[in-house]
């Protein structure tokens, strides 16, 4: 009986400090991802069946509730704004001189037509403010042993109800990412590489998008430029600032 | 005989009578039903090319594979090229280049912010190059609740269902937002010239239709186009002309094996049409079957009263020498000659009718409010070669067999007990 009942309390303090590992796993990797205040430069390539576009976008992010994008090219993209304040989302367009606000089920539908949607534009939380983890395992990717992460929303209003995290066990970053759908369907898979020290924190500059439900062969983002913590001023985070 | 048997049904009217309206009315009801169900199904049929299929479509291989998605990417280009190939190799078919797309249409405030918006499911018609008939190919003058056609570049039509939610009228601006046929972004604005209602919800729900040059630049689709309609001339489908065509056209491409080669296909091949028609096909055999069967069951019932009431007469005829065989033989003949009494009548009557229902139809619009089908509310009956034998061989057949069940019992009388009988 006593065996029985060591091997129960033995079995639980290694769930408990799994888990307690876990959430430490997701937090170290929240402070390599999260800032501030972040300034980005960056190319998103979209891969499509005949062709293949290549958009650069200039962001402003502080915290998770204000982001602004500016895309600088191609021609036709050029001038095209996004502003996100909060839950909300409006799109400039200066073709038309006009500022449409996207909501609801737009919000789920392909930015610029790659393998993001709006959502995944907006979603700048931590991981552990939405999700609670579990760690499940150990794999090498890339010749770097990563520890795998199963994360699961404890909030309502997250894009993807649970994600499996590969996490680069020195440098606390995700090299892989899979999002998956309330009822277990794998949606999206996101390959992170080209990780790089940018100041006190490792970053990945480069992620490749891939939305499993679509056809092609993902989108790349690749950030050219990143800057962490630097001041941005508040003006451009109005809907005046879409305009200008 | 023949004229045995003629004065016999002319001069006894109780005789010949009853059968004779009981065909004429089987005929007739058969006619009518199929001019009707013919009709039903070529104004399906019609409906279906002008908004859907057309009775050829082109488009590209890698289109065709996703063809419910409307997937611009995989669109043709270098259409303007093509549409003169297929003019020049096909004269006398009609060829028109059109879009789908979709995306959200946003009603502006003064200061330009979104006041309204919602889900827009587009398509694009050659409206103002004047070259073809797309305008009164889809209905669309008549569609029209207010405002009017698409005369200039940069104007737009919507639903009614939509200006309604949206309170939207015509001279109104709105702005349609959706991604090109590379997947970027695509803002435009459009002035609003007229606002339908089609009368078929799918349709009403958040249309809108531009022209095909405006849709073009809105989608960054320079001389491309999801698909190229055809249509045969006088805007008749068939089946033999279309399939030629098609051989004809898709054999220029056989060795091409790029995903990106045009392909045509007929209007069968498309949309499920050709287990529609398949399924109306066997509907029509089985209401004939039917039909034959019922009349037969009727005139069997009339030949059986018809004999019970000649009980006495077959029997003098018996006790006068007259063979059984001769007996039944006239009795056939007797029915044929009424059959094709009534089967003429009832042919008369029905290609009338139908005549009539082909030109004027039947307006049942008023019930057609939630219907999702596209069809016109007009249904009109289709006179065929058909008509004049889908009723007619039905209800000579039907007679013979009703007379011949009836008849077996002059077989059963006995002989011997004739004079008995008679007396």
């Amino acid at each position: 009986m006593k065996k029985i009942i060591g091997l129960l309390c033995l079995t639980f303090f290694a769930a408990s400090t799994f888990a307690q590992d876990a959430e430490e796993i997701i937090m170290r990797v929240d402070n390599n991802l999260s800032a501030k205040s972040r300034i980005v430069e960056s190319e998103m390539t979209v891969h499509g069946r005949r062709s293949s576009r290549t958009i650069s976008s200039k962001s402003y992010t502080v915290g998770n509730e204000k982001s602004f994008t500016e895309y600088l090219s191609p021609a036709r993209e050029k001038g095209t704004k996004m502003l996100k304040l909060d839950k909300e989302m409006w799109l400039y367009s200066p073709s038309t001189d006009r500022t449409i606000m996207i909501s609801g089920h737009m919000l789920r539908q392909s930015v610029m037509g790659s393998d993001l949607s709006y959502e995944d534009m907006m979603e700048d939380r931590k991981l552990t403010d939405i999700y609670s983890a579990s760690l499940i395992g150990e794999e090498t990717i890339e010749g770097r042993v990563c520890y795998v992460v199963q994360l699961t929303a404890k909030v309502n209003d997250v894009a993807y109800e649970t994600q499996k995290i590969w996490v680069d066990t020195g440098r606390f970053i995700p090299l892989k990412q899979e999002l998956y759908a309330k009822s277990g369907q794998l949606l999206k898979r996101v390959v992170l590489s080209d990780v790089k020290q940018v100041s006190s924190r490792w970053y990945p500059m480069k992620m490749i998008y891939k939305d499993v439900l679509k056809d092609g062969k993902g989108t790349e983002w690749l950030i050219t430029h990143i800057e962490f913590d630097k001041p941005i001023q508040d003006h451009i985070f109005s809907k005046a600032s879409l305009k200008q | 005989m023949f004229s045995f048997l003629w004065k016999g049904i002319i001069r006894d009217k109780s005789r010949s009578l009853l059968p004779v309206i009981v065909v004429a009315i089987g005929v007739f009801s058969v006619i009518f039903a199929y001019g009707l169900i013919n009709g039903m199904m070529s104004n399906m049929i019609q409906t279906t090319a002008n908004y859907q299929t057309g009775h050829l479509k082109v488009m590209t291989r890698a289109y065709n594979e996703n063809r419910g998605q409307k997937p611009n990417d995989l669109a043709l280009l270098g259409t303007d090229t093509l549409i003169l190939q297929l003019k020049a190799d096909f004269p006398d078919v009609e060829w028109t280049p059109r879009i789908s797309f979709g995306g959200l249409l946003d009603i502006p405030d003064d200061d330009g912010d979104t006041k309204a918006q919602g889900p827009a499911v587009g398509t694009a018609y050659d409206f103002l190059s004047g070259n073809n008939k797309e305008a009164e190919r889809i209905g669309l003058e008549k569609a029209i609740v207010t405002g009017g056609m698409i005369q200039h570049p940069g104007e737009i039509i919507i639903s009614d269902d939509f200006a309604r939610t949206h309170n939207v009228s015509p001279g109104d601006e709105v702005t349609f937002f959706g991604s090109t046929m590379y997947g970027a972004m695509t803002f435009s604005n459009y002035r609003v010239a007229g606002v339908v209602r089609f009368g078929v919800s799918m349709l009403d729900r958040g249309a809108v239709i531009l022209d095909i040059e405006d849709a073009r630049l809105l989608l960054d689709m320079e001389n491309a186009a999801g698909e190229i309609f055809g249509y045969l001339p006088e805007n008749h489908y068939d089946t033999k002309e279309a399939e030629k065509i098609k051989t004809e056209f898709n054999s220029l491409y056989v060795n091409n094996t790029d995903d990106f080669a045009p392909l045509m296909l007929r209007l069968e091949e498309q949309d499920l049409m050709f287990q529609t028609i398949a399924l109306m096909d066997k509907i029509m055999i089985i209401m004939g079957i039917i039909l034959i069967i019922a009349l037969s069951v009727v005139l069997w019932n009339t030949g059986v009263l018809g004999g019970i009431r000649r009980y006495n007469e077959f029997g003098v005829r018996l006790a006068m020498g007259e063979e059984k065989k001769h007996i039944y033989r006239t009795l056939l003949g007797e029915s044929l000659l009424i059959g094709f009494i009534g089967s003429v009548l009832g042919t008369i009557t029905g290609v009338a009718l139908t005549l009539y229902l082909q030109k004027y139809g039947l307006d049942y619009s008023g019930i057609m409010d939630d219907v999702n089908m596209m069809i016109d509310p007009v249904i009109r009956s289709k006179m065929t070669p058909s008509v004049f034998y889908i009723g007619f061989i039905p209800g000579m057949i039907s007679m013979l067999i009703g007379s011949a069940l009836a008849g077996i019992a002059v077989y059963k009388r006995n002989t011997a007990m004739l004079f008995k009988e008679l007396d």
